[in-house]
């Protein structure tokens, strides 16, 4: 009997890996700027996603939506009535979307008319971090109700973050919310990100978080 | 949360490895894991040996070694290894560090098998 050792040196998730670099591709050839938003639930990413959406919308740009939970269709009825086209991906217990759910959503729209496509992530701070989705920027949100330390409690995700949205500004105040305290623990995390603070109640902050877009997508090209 | 698909995925790509080992038995997988990959160890070996079972890597050893995050820190003009993952500084001259250059690795670096078969004299 012989023992030997065999090198790999693979990566574990080379699959998703290959099929992100694959859809990043499709992305970039068609000109669509791609946002994957990760957040724990109840952060409000379905309510900030409906706002971006309807603005742009409204100022004529191509929006669309996948949307990924456990179970319903709920939130994709939600962002349908933005008039972007929406889809919903139920994972059935998976606990974030992979890069081949996206591919097999993608059937029957035609990226090239799309200027924005967002990716709503299943709503948990720790596994989305792991899987790429062939975006082109991540975005981490976390809500005024949630507590300043969740960028220390969680730092795989903040740390590979683009950009961070804080959502729910209008009840900051009520809420006790440190914002000095926010924002030091997320640049602790992810020094020079870009923070955006926002409601998607009011439309506080929206303006400024459409033309990071807009500029993003202008880059594209 | 997601160790297991992580273990599966491991057991399917050392699987097809052993294709080209006919009559090979896996003794041990060693994983190299970054410490900003977001996966427990003690996860990882509880869901190993559930997804290993009835495959050929039935039996056989995870180990896992933890790699620690390293960022550049231009001030210092070198890489730097970040002792806590809640400040994202260099730990010489306390500048804040985004460019990362080890800390998210998730891979099998190798696998030791054992030949069944009596090798040829």
């Amino acid at each position: 009997m012989t023992t030997r050792i065999v090198e790999l040196r693979q990566g574990i998730l080379k699959k998703n890996d290959e099929l992100a670099r694959d859809l990043r591709g499709q992305f970039e050839a068609a000109g669509v700027l791609v946002l994957n938003l990760v957040s724990s639930p109840g952060t409000g990413k379905t309510a900030f996603l409906e706002r971006t959406l309807r603005e742009l919308v409204k100022s004529g740009s191509k929006a669309a939506a996948l949307v990924g939970d456990l179970e319903t269709d709920n939130d994709a009825r939600r962002l349908a009535a933005s008039g972007a086209p929406v889809r919903q991906i139920n994972t059935h217990g998976v606990c974030h979307l992979e890069a081949e759910m996206i591919g097999k959503h993608l059937d029957g729209w035609k990226l090239a008319d799309l200027d924005y496509l967002f990716i709503e992530n299943v709503g948990n701070l720790v596994c989305p971090s792991s899987y790429d989705l062939g975006e082109k920027i991540r975005v981490a949100l976390l809500s005024v109700t949630e507590g300043e330390d969740k960028p220390l409690k969680y730092p795989t995700l903040f740390n590979s973050a683009d950009a961070a949205i804080i959502t729910k500004i209008d009840i900051a105040e009520p809420c006790g919310f440190d914002r000095a305290a926010a924002l030091r623990n997320i640049n602790e995390i992810r020094p020079g990100i870009r923070v955006f603070e926002t409601s998607a109640k009011t439309g506080a902050g929206m303006a400024e978080w459409l033309v990071y877009l807009a500029d993003k997508q202008r880059r594209l090209a | 949360m997601h160790e297991l698909s992580i273990v599966s995925s491991i057991v399917d790509s050392v699987t097809e490895t052993l294709a080209a080992y006919p009559g090979a038995r896996v003794k041990e997988v060693r994983l190299r894991v970054g410490a900003l990959a977001s996966v427990i160890e003690d996860s990882l070996q509880f869901c190993y040996g559930i997804a290993a079972e009835n495959t050929p890597l039935a039996g056989s050893a995870l180990v896992v070694k933890i790699l620690p995050v390293k960022a550049r820190c231009e001030r210092c003009a070198r890489d730097v290894e970040i002792a806590s993952l809640q400040s994202f500084r260099c730990p010489i001259c306390e500048e804040p560090v985004s460019d990362l250059r080890q800390g998210r690795e998730l891979e099998i670096e190798s696998i030791e098998i054992e030949d069944e078969v009596e090798e040829n004299v």
